[in-house]
């Protein structure tokens, strides 16, 4: 936590990665509240309202770096941020995400019958089968998580062409999982516009 | 001879001197200015002993009258009393709901309304300085001296315009804005340090003309807001409204004159504060046409002319819960802001959402202002022992406009401030040397439903391909929630940039339903967006082989060539419908058509670059 100690604006790298801004180890598995706890910790030293009434190039400081905690802890927070910048920094492509034509043709298949499933649920204004549906779903990314939590730390332990295989497996269950994700929210505004 | 002492530079002989510093409550109908006295917060009282200025500005042939002055006047001389002034900012003309019903000479001036009146053309920051300049003085008397700046509060359901006009009027009435502070927040500020309060809290506040529901959580001095949801065209006055509408149908009354609209205006709102406390509040007026009005609203009449306006603002609550991820029961307690709150079918619609009694033991008048001199007196660098931290959000999502008129977002409502956020982009033409940009603010997928924040260009991109060119563009919020946004070519290093300033915007309706509408058209925003991906990519096809016939033509024999041309043609012509399997099958079309082209260009450039010429002599060839 050496960027705690010195606490002051100024003394403080901001250039290091995201998980050691918050002085945790390079992980997928994180402690929500530790992270939490840390974020708010850094703020009470960073945050612009700290140098109201201090000179410009202190507080042009200030936001930056309270702009760096915010952008840090955002990705930090939501998984599929935080699993799609660790591989980032385990060595994969920035692009690879885009490359939807990686996926196979069985789970694109499932994917579309999902999202009828939920269309046709929204359509009859059925909120217990969008319920279920997202409960399902739920159930399902949250294992999903957990076996990518795994490859993720095999990836960071391996090394040479070990970890290239573990950083495409990991790359391959991230773009199932962005599907995933997205059709979670959408499931979540179909149930918005029928509560409205 | 007394010698004189003399201070260094710098060196105060109180070392341990305040800066005065005070917080504002610039509402709708009423204000107020606050300030913190040996650690308490009070509000500041006028020489009379009243704490509220009525939001109330009256122009004479010399000068302004504001508040109480300014209110005796609004029936006798409506045209120039400007009420409620509040809703005008950063707003046009076509902004503003039930215009036609009030009593000013609107003109519509870029950006924002103008008011005609005895002392000429004011602008909505123009009269909101003049209620602002008032209470500085009345701050800088109370305490004595000049002050080191303010805290003004805003709705958190405000937009960069409102907020951005707000600072405005600031400025224009001599006071050092610390910082915009939304007003849930502030009070959030006050009743917890009061009540050292840890834990989930939802703040309701139903003001003049806004609403706001924010969900924060309090744990050891942090005041995080995780999320945060409105109305910037619902408060008090729409149920005065209804008052008003029902007193007419009632007493079958005639179109009014303006005197007599006014009039009846402030006896329904008269009859709206009686209801707090009473089951049944009497209406009698005798106007100018000689028509006599007696009538009786009860309770109950009220709670049903009202039914949809309570409702309306529940549904920002679920929203603002959804977005925090939250449930009720996670709620620890609900504060109660804004004078609106103490109408009973409030109270009672809030107790049974939250399944607990909202907490009153604030005056929801003066909570807001308290908060925000607390903040004030902590922003001014007074520091003491019990020090808090402030973690706020943006109540819209942040965009940018792509080929198309689609909406890029870049960062998404509910976002901690403050925040950057950049993102690459690149040409779509060969050659292109200037990039348009345009921000917009709001949840909807199409620009056309959106607000438009503002636009600038960025220029001097040297001549590249098409995609070649790596545009940064990078948004910044600040502390204030106002946005600034930068532009630069990564290659050759040009760079545009703005302080976002409004251009001009949607109606209050369309800023009320943002949020909701994005919601209902998801789905066929969704069929849009998809439409309109297709007609740019149809595009950008015709684009490359028109440039490729132009530059490799003599590859192609007549027949050939004259194939292609049909097939672009062809494209064009679907890429105008809105059939997007038709532009599918002419892409196709003509994909397979250019095939062989494609091949021997290729071949012919890879011949070019085995024979050593640079790429340079190339591209002059080129474009000769």
């Amino acid at each position: 936590m050496a960027g705690l100690a010195d606490g002051a604006p100024g003394t403080w790298e901001p250039a290091r990665d995201h998980f050691a801004l918050f002085g945790l180890a390079r992980d997928f598995r994180i402690d929500g509240r530790e992270l939490d706890s840390r974020f708010r910790a850094l703020q009470v030293e960073v945050h612009p309202d700290r140098f109201a009434s201090a000179g410009d190039a202190e507080r042009r400081r200030s936001l930056e770096l309270a702009t760096r905690v915010n952008e840090a802890y955002q990705t930090l927070k939501q998984p599929l941020a935080r699993a799609r910048y660790l591989i980032g920094l385990l060595g994969s492509d920035k692009d690879f995400a885009h490359d939807h034509t990686a996926l196979p043709a069985d789970f694109l298949i499932a994917q579309m019958e999902l999202r009828e499933a939920v269309a046709d649920a929204a359509q009859a204004r059925d909120l217990d089968q969008l319920d279920r549906l997202r409960d399902d779903l739920d159930r399902r990314l949250r294992a999903h998580y957990e076996e990518l939590a795994a490859v993720l730390e095999r990836a960071g332990s391996a090394a040479g062409e070990a970890r290239a295989a573990e950083l495409r497996a990991a790359e391959d269950r991230i773009r199932r999982l962005m599907f995933e994700e997205k059709l979670l929210a959408d499931i979540g505004d179909a149930e918005e516009a029928l509560d409205d | 001879m007394v010698l004189l002492q003399i201070a260094e530079p710098g060196q105060s002989d109180a070392p341990h001197e305040r800066r005065l510093a005070v917080g504002i409550d610039l509402g709708t109908t009423n204000s107020l200015v606050a300030t913190v006295r040996s650690g308490m917060a009070v509000v500041l009282n006028d020489e009379l002993g009243r704490s509220l200025l009525p939001s109330v500005v009256r122009y004479t042939g010399d000068g302004c009258e504001v508040g109480y002055e300014a209110q005796a006047h609004q029936t006798s001389d409506p045209r120039n009393t400007v009420v409620s002034v509040k809703r005008f900012m950063g707003r046009g003309l076509k902004d503003i709901a039930h215009r036609e019903s009030m009593p000013y000479l609107f003109d519509d001036a870029p950006g924002m309304v103008r008011l005609h009146t005895a002392a000429g053309p004011k602008s909505p920051v123009e009269v909101s300085a003049d209620i602002l300049r008032a209470l500085r003085e009345r701050g800088e008397a109370a305490l004595g001296g000049d002050l080191v700046g303010a805290v003004i509060t805003v709705p958190a359901y405000f937009d960069d315009a409102q907020r951005q006009a707000t600072k405005d009027a600031a400025r224009l009435a001599g006071l050092n804005v610390l910082r915009l502070l939304n007003e849930p927040t502030a009070a959030a500020i006050a009743y917890g340090l009061d009540n050292a309060a840890e834990g989930v809290y939802a703040v309701y506040d139903l003001g003049g003309g806004t609403f706001d529901i924010s969900i924060l959580k309090l744990s050891r001095g942090v005041f995080e807001v995780l999320s945060t949801g409105g109305d910037s065209a619902l408060g008090g006055d729409d149920f005065d409204q209804r008052i008003f509408c029902w007193i007419i149908e009632a007493a079958k009354l005639k179109p009014l004159s303006p005197q007599d609209a006014r009039f009846i205006l402030s006896r329904a709102r008269e009859a709206k504060e009686y209801l707090t406390f009473h089951g049944a509040a009497p209406i009698t007026a005798r106007l100018s046409s000689g028509e006599v009005v007696d009538l009786t609203l009860t309770t109950e009449i009220f709670a049903e002319i009202t039914r949809t306006l309570v409702t309306k603002t529940m549904q920002p609550v679920r929203k603002a819960l959804r977005d925090a991820k939250l449930g009720v029961d996670d709620v620890n307690g609900v504060i109660m802001v804004g004078g609106a709150t103490r109408m009973p079918q409030i109270q009672r619609a809030v107790g049974e959402f939250f399944k607990k009694e909202p907490l009153n033991n604030l005056d929801p008048d003066k909570v807001v202002a308290l908060g925000a001199a607390k903040q004030a007196n902590l922003l001014a660098g007074n520091r003491s022992a019990d020090d808090w931290l402030l973690l706020d959000v943006i109540p819209l999502s942040l965009g940018l406009e792509m080929m198309g008129g689609l909406v890029e977002k870049i960062i998404p409502r509910n976002s901690t401030i403050p925040i950057a956020r950049a993102q690459d982009f690149t040409t779509f033409r060969d050659g292109q040397t200037a990039l348009a940009v345009h921000v917009v603010q709001g949840e909807r997928e199409l620009v056309t439903d959106c607000r438009s924040l503002a636009r600038f260009e960025l220029r001097g991109i040297p001549p590249m391909v098409a995609g070649a060119a790596r545009i940064r563009v990078t948004f910044q919020v600040d502390a204030d929630g106002l946005l600034s946004v930068s532009a630069r070519e990564q290659t050759a290093g040009v760079e545009a940039s703005v302080v976002v300033k409004p251009s001009y915007g949607l109606s209050d309706d369309e800023i009320a339903h943002m949020l909701k509408d994005s919601l209902e058209h998801s789905r066929d925003d969704a069929m849009r967006r998809a439409l309109k991906e297709i007609q740019v990519e149809a595009q950008r096809l015709i684009e490359a082989v028109q440039s490729a016939l132009k530059s490799d033509g003599e590859l192609l024999a007549d027949d050939e060539r004259a194939r292609i041309e049909a097939a672009i043609v062809a494209l064009q012509a679907a890429a105008l419908g809105e059939n997007r399997r038709h532009i599918t099958l002419a892409m196709d079309t003509l994909d397979a058509d250019t095939k062989d082209f494609a091949a021997r260009r290729m071949d012919k450039n890879i011949r070019r670059a085995l024979a050593g010429r640079s790429v340079a002599e190339i591209a002059g060839e080129e474009s000769q």
